[in-house]
Formats: structure tokens, sequence, C-alpha cells
């Protein structure tokens, strides 16, 4: 189908040194990118020097060389940890993209329900990753939980103590927290797709599996690049829930880089190894959101539109 | 052009106005605090402590009181919260930005502060005040002395670590409180067989399981196998005595002596204290700390007198002294060396006529701790629960050995990889040997 498309039309952006039109409207983009300059860049520069040094937090910064990264690159922990924060993610895309598309596909219906239903569904999405963590912290816990509170043993299990477990809930409850808002993305994508593919289709003879096959999954291409783009990356900074329900525990079945750069910098003042972690973070997510945009094919500017 | 030109002018009156308001931020935030716009008074000292009833509303008490005495030389008091509160203070001293007094637990914290210079040298003035310091527990200064220098008031109360236990279910099982390692590993079977967990323990916050530890390794090797560690002597962990101990953890561990899923309860949400009195675990080691929310949360619990409590039992031909007792040993206030001359004497006016006076002695034996002072026997006879204090007072004081808890004794750097090892050593994840020479690598750091 895309194969047929025509190929874009291209806006050539007149040169700004012209003047005219587009030099008012330029500076604009100067607060954002001064916010960003200030907020992004500097820290990102000041956490790249950081790891070339020895600093406690608190006393003098003394610059050090590779020892910080030295260390953090020996350390047999590191890979275990970035195993674990591949698995989370891995299991977290794997467990949420059906599970959102089908409900995003659900919701895009425009019958009453549905858009009842809508709002509930997105209620998770109100909460705080913090208070989410809590209430399933004392949900899951095996003595005083649901599973002991309703007298119902395959509820009582060791949740957050089994380090299989430990991973399963931490999965579980990030895709409870998050497929209320992936949902939603695809709710919108599946209502751009024009009607007339689906009539086309009918007349065809094609059945609504068919046509889910055919037409929605195909349209939704750039939509499933996005939202898997934000659950990847997403899920390189899932801190504050893992946090609060595991502690990275037990032991570190659980624990994943960003609470590994928390426990080395703040808990155990080791800046210099933190921002090694924590320039290996921002390495890992620009790559991974690099190369789900070459999955993309071509450019992600691209309309998915053309055609219909 | 034009249009060129009015955009640059647009882009500088942008950028004068972010300057503008950053040269304004900074100007509210730089320079020495000046208590949250009390203008009234003329140098006011801040004062951060950590949150937490009913301590949080003794220390607000006393501030209270001080400023009430004092009205030209406030102190304005902030609280946090205790998991935020050791990074709070650590961020704002690197900064530039810390309070006159800070509250801490002394010990390896204390150190990484006094190694940057951020807290003020205090060993001239103990000696000139030698009142202040004759009237607190002579113990409580270990964990405020590097070398040999004072850096903090010790304040408040102490907590030693004891064995708690709830009478009434050793009484169903007809069974005696532990009097030896050996009664221990019997009473695991005992509560097994009754399908009562033997040991509560909130495992998941680590510093729980470690208490166990201390208690081992003073038992079985005396004090001084840590005290090696502490002082950072090459393989101090290698020690015969400090294997034996890891050992016996795990076997009480492999036992199931601790209740199910302990890796996954914390003890900040005071479950492990429920676990004990509600009658799902017979026992648990823990500070005396917990007594107080126990009396509250526990109902009569407390009340009825279904509470036991007894010091860590000796281990079958252990070297240690087994009045010995870890725990917290006081809490501590430091002074900031980037203070202001007026705010340092404000705050050392009130070491002077604040901290521990009458008022909050009795504020604190009233909510069941006994604070750092010498003499209180008295106070403590008309208390309200004058047994257990008599208990906690003796302890600390008669014990031989009053050690810091490792995690604040050491510095963070080596107490965060002590906790994470003691995570994976619970969970079976390591055995003895690789506990030792993962610890013997973060020796002195």
């Amino acid at each position: 189908m895309t194969t047929l498309a025509a190929p874009p039309v291209r806006v050539v952006a007149p040169s700004t040194d012209t003047g005219g039109r587009s030099g008012r409207v330029t500076w604009m983009a100067v607060p954002a990118l001064l916010m960003f300059l200030a907020f992004a860049v500097v820290p990102l520069l000041g956490v790249l020097a950081l790891s070339f040094t020895t600093w406690d937090g608190l006393g003098a910064v003394h610059p050090s060389g590779l020892t910080s990264w030295r260390a953090v690159l020996a350390d047999p922990g590191l890979f275990h940890t970035i195993g674990v924060t591949f698995l989370i993610m891995g299991l977290s895309w794997v467990f949420q993209t059906p599970l959102s598309l089908l409900i995003g596909v659900f919701l895009a219906g425009h019958q009453r329900y549905r858009e009842f239903l809508a709002v509930l569904y997105f209620i998770p999405l109100l909460l705080s990753s913090a208070a989410i963590a809590i209430t399933f912290k004392a949900l899951l816990d095996p003595n005083f939980g649901i599973g002991a509170g309703l007298g119902l043993p395959i509820l009582a299990q060791d949740w957050l103590g089994d380090s299989k477990l430990a991973v399963g809930v931490v999965v579980f409850v990030v895709s409870w927290q998050f497929i209320p808002f992936h949902s939603l993305i695809y709710q919108g994508g599946v209502r751009q797709i024009p009607a007339s593919l689906y009539e086309a289709a009918q007349i065809d003879g094609a059945g609504r599996f068919r046509q889910f096959l055919s037409i929605t999954l195909p349209q939704l291409k750039y939509t499933i690049i996005t939202s898997s783009t934000l659950m990847v990356v997403g899920s390189l900074t899932f801190f504050d829930l893992i946090f609060i329900l595991t502690s990275g525990g037990p032991a570190d079945a659980t624990s994943v880089l960003a609470l590994d750069m928390y426990q080395r910098g703040f808990q155990a003042s080791l800046m210099g190894p933190a921002s090694v972690i924590a320039v290996i973070l921002v390495l890992t997510g620009l790559v991974l959101a690099l190369l789900l945009r070459r999955l993309g094919g071509g450019s992600g500017d691209d309309s998915q539109l053309e055609g219909a | 052009m034009a249009g060129n030109a009015y955009s640059r002018r647009n882009f500088l009156t942008l950028v004068a106005g972010t300057s503008a308001a950053a040269t304004l931020a900074a100007c509210g935030s730089s320079g020495p605090s000046t208590g949250g716009g009390g203008g009234d008074s003329k140098g006011a000292a801040s004062y951060w402590y950590l949150t937490g009833q009913p301590n949080e509303g003794i220390r607000t008490a006393t501030v209270e009181r001080f400023n009430k005495a004092n009205p030209d030389t406030k102190i304005a008091a902030n609280a946090f919260a205790n998991d935020a509160y050791k990074q709070k203070i650590k961020t704002a001293l690197g900064a530039g930005q810390a309070p006159t007094l800070i509250w801490g637990w002394g010990g390896g914290g204390l150190k990484s502060w006094v190694e940057a210079g951020q807290v003020e040298d205090l060993t001239s003035w103990f000696t000139e005040n030698a009142a202040v310091k004759d009237k607190l527990f002579p113990t409580s200064f270990g964990a405020a002395t590097i070398d040999k220098k004072i850096y903090a008031m010790p304040a408040e109360t102490v907590a030693p670590i004891v064995l708690f236990y709830n009478k009434e279910v050793f009484e169903k099982a007809g069974a005696q409180p532990p009097q030896s390692w050996a009664d221990i590993m019997n009473l695991v079977e005992v509560f097994k067989a009754k399908k009562i967990a033997p040991f509560s323990l909130a495992g998941q916050s680590r510093w729980t399981n470690m208490m166990w530890l201390e208690f081992l390794f003073d038992r079985i090797g005396g004090s001084e196998v840590f005290q090696a560690v502490f002082e950072g002597e090459k393989d101090a962990w290698s020690n015969p005595s400090a294997k034996l101990a890891l050992t016996k953890m795990q076997e009480l561990i492999k036992a199931d002596g601790f209740i199910k899923g302990f890796s996954s309860i914390a003890a900040d949400a005071n479950a492990d204290q429920a676990l004990l009195y509600t009658g799902k675990a017979a026992m648990m080691v823990h500070g005396t700390w917990t007594y107080g929310s126990m009396a509250s949360d526990g109902g009569d619990f407390v009340k009825s007198g279904k509470l036991g409590y007894m010091n860590f039992p000796p281990v079958e031909g252990g070297k240690g002294d087994p009045s010995d007792t870890v725990g917290n040993p006081g809490q501590y206030l430091a002074i900031s060396s980037k203070a202001t001359a007026e705010q340092k004497d404000i705050a050392k006016k009130f070491f002077q006529t604040a901290v521990l006076d009458d008022t909050e002695i009795k504020s604190f034996l009233d909510t069941g701790s006994v604070p750092i002072v010498k003499g209180t026997e008295t106070q403590i006879a008309a208390s309200k629960d004058p047994e257990f204090l008599k208990f906690v007072y003796d302890t600390s004081v008669n014990a031989k050995v009053f050690a810091q808890s490792w995690d604040q004794a050491l510095s963070p750097t080596a107490a965060e990889t002590l906790l994470d090892t003691i995570a994976k050593f619970f969970q079976l994840n390591i055995g003895p040997d690789q506990f030792i020479t993962t610890m013997n690598g973060v020796i002195g750091k």
C-alpha cells in the first residue's frame, strides 16, 4: 500500500537571512531553545564532565580521568543492571503494545458506551506513579495484602520478594499505569483512518478481522512507532515506581539503570560513577530512539494518508 | 531587514528579561538563610530536622520554647521526611545552602561533612561548657567524635536494638524466650510447627537485616571485629568470627526463621511490627524506637503487657560480652561552618539552654524513649512506662560497648555496598565467602 503512495510534497523553507515573515516567527523558538539549553544541554555536558571526576557530592571535585568509567565498566553488576533494564523494557513493550492497540481500536468507535468506558480507562493516568506504587505495594503484601485479606492463597504469593515474580509485578504495574496513555494514542490514530478505506474493503468482501489486519494495522504504522518509542525510551527512566515498589530488590532483581544511578550517586556518594551511568542512559536512549525512527522506514514526517 | 532587526530587538529584550529574572532568583536564595521571612528577628539561625511523630513534635516544641525565651535570636525550623533527609542535607551542604543547625545520625555521615570542611569543630566549646558534656551519656559522644575532635552535640534519645517477643504467642506454644543461639534455632522449629513465623523482619529496608549481623558479629567475635572494619584495617572482614557469624545467619534464613516474604516488607510502613503484635510472628529484633508505634498502633498489645523484650542472647562459645548492644547512641546536631558568627552563637546558646532541658527530657520519656541524659532514674520511675524505660536505660548504661549501627558508622560509600551485599546475602544469592570478599573491597572507602 505504501509503495503506491505518491512522494510527499516538501515545502522548502525560505532561508532566514532574507528576513521577512519567517524572521518574525523564528524568535518565538528562542524561549524554548534557551530552556532546552539551560535545563537539558548544560546539565548533560555537566554530567559528561562529572563522569571524568571523583566527587562525593560534598567536597571538591577532583578530575580523575577514566577512573569512574573503569570502575563502572569493570563492575559485573552493570551488565546485570543493563540486562534487567532491557528485560523490563522488552516485557513491558510486549505486554503493553497489543493490549493498548486493541483497547485503542475498541475505544475508537463512537458508540456512547465506548466513550463512557474511555473515561474510565483513562483514570490510572491521572494517578502519580508514587501513589500507584504505594497502593500496589500494600495490596501485594504477603501477610496483610489482598491475598491474605480475601483468603485466596493464589493471590498471597511473595509477589515482591521472589526475583521472577517481582519483575513480573513491575511490568504489570507499569503496564497498568501506561496502557491508558497508549490506548489514547491508538484511539486517536484509528480515528484518523478515513472511513472510505473500510467502505472499499467491505465492498470487496473483507471481514472485520481482515479489515483490522489489512487496513487498521498498516495505517497505524507510525502510531505504533510513536507509541513504541515512548514506551522504550520512557522505560529507561523508570525510577519512582520501582524505587517505591521494590527498591531494586529482592537483592538486585529489579535494579534498573536509573535506580542504580541514584543509589551510586546519592546513597553511596559516588557522583563520578553515577554520572557514567547517566551518560550510558542518555546514549542508550538516543540510540534506541534513532533505531525506532529507522524502523519506520525513511522519514517519519511522511504522511500516512496519501492516496486515501 | 526591518523584520530582522525587529526580531533581534525582541530577542535581546527577552535575554535581558531572563537574566534579570535569574539575578533576582539568585538574590532570593543566596547568602545565609534568613529564616523564611521572619523580618522582625535581627539574625535568625535555621534548623533542619527529621519528620515523624512523636519526635518531630518534641523537636518543634523545643525550638518554640527557645524562640519564646530569646525573641531577638530566633531559630527557624524545617522538617523533612526520613528517606529524603540525608540527600537533602548533602545537596544543601554541597551547594553552600546548609542550615545553621543540622540534625543527623553522627558517624560516617558526619565524617563526610567534616572531611568536606562543612561543619564546626565543637571540641573547645565542650571544654568550656563541661557542664553540658557531663550531663550526657559518655557513650553518646563516640559517634560525634572524629579524629579525637567533637563535631556535633549529642541530643535526643538512645535507642538500642533489642529482641522483642509476643508473650501471648510464647504462652500458647509453651515456649520460653531464648537464652542462647541454640534456643533461637529450637524456637524456630517450635513456632513453625504452630504455623507462626519465628521472626518478623522488614527485609526490603536492608538495615533491618543488618541489625542481625551486628549482634551475631558482636556475640561471636566481640566488638573488635567490626571495630577493625571501622578503623579501615586491611581485610578486616576475613576474621574467622565473621565467617562463623555469616554462616549461622544463613542457617537461620535457610531454616525459615523469618516470615515468608520478608524481603518485600519495608520498615517504613511498620508492617514488621504489625506482624509481631497481631501474633503472626513470635519475635522481632528491632530498635527500641518501635515501642512507641507498637503502643499506639497495636491496640492493647503493649498496654496489657503482651510485649516482651530482652537484650540479644549470647551465642555458645562466643567471645562477645552479652551486655554489649548496638543501635543509635543518640542523635546529633552539627553547626554549619558556613553560618555567620551570629548564627553560630544562637546555635550554641540553643545547645546550652534548650537541647535536653527538663521539659524535653519529660516529653521524650512520655513517648517511651530514654533521653541520653545521666541520672534520670527518678523521672523514669514516675513516667508512663517505667518498666520498659528502665530496661532501655539499663541496657544503654550497662552496655560494655554501645556500638553504632554499621550503616551509620561507615562512610556513605561503604554503607551502600554493605546494604546492597546484605540484601543479596539474605536472599541467599551469595554466601559468606563472597560477602567477605565484596566487603573487604570497600574497607576504608
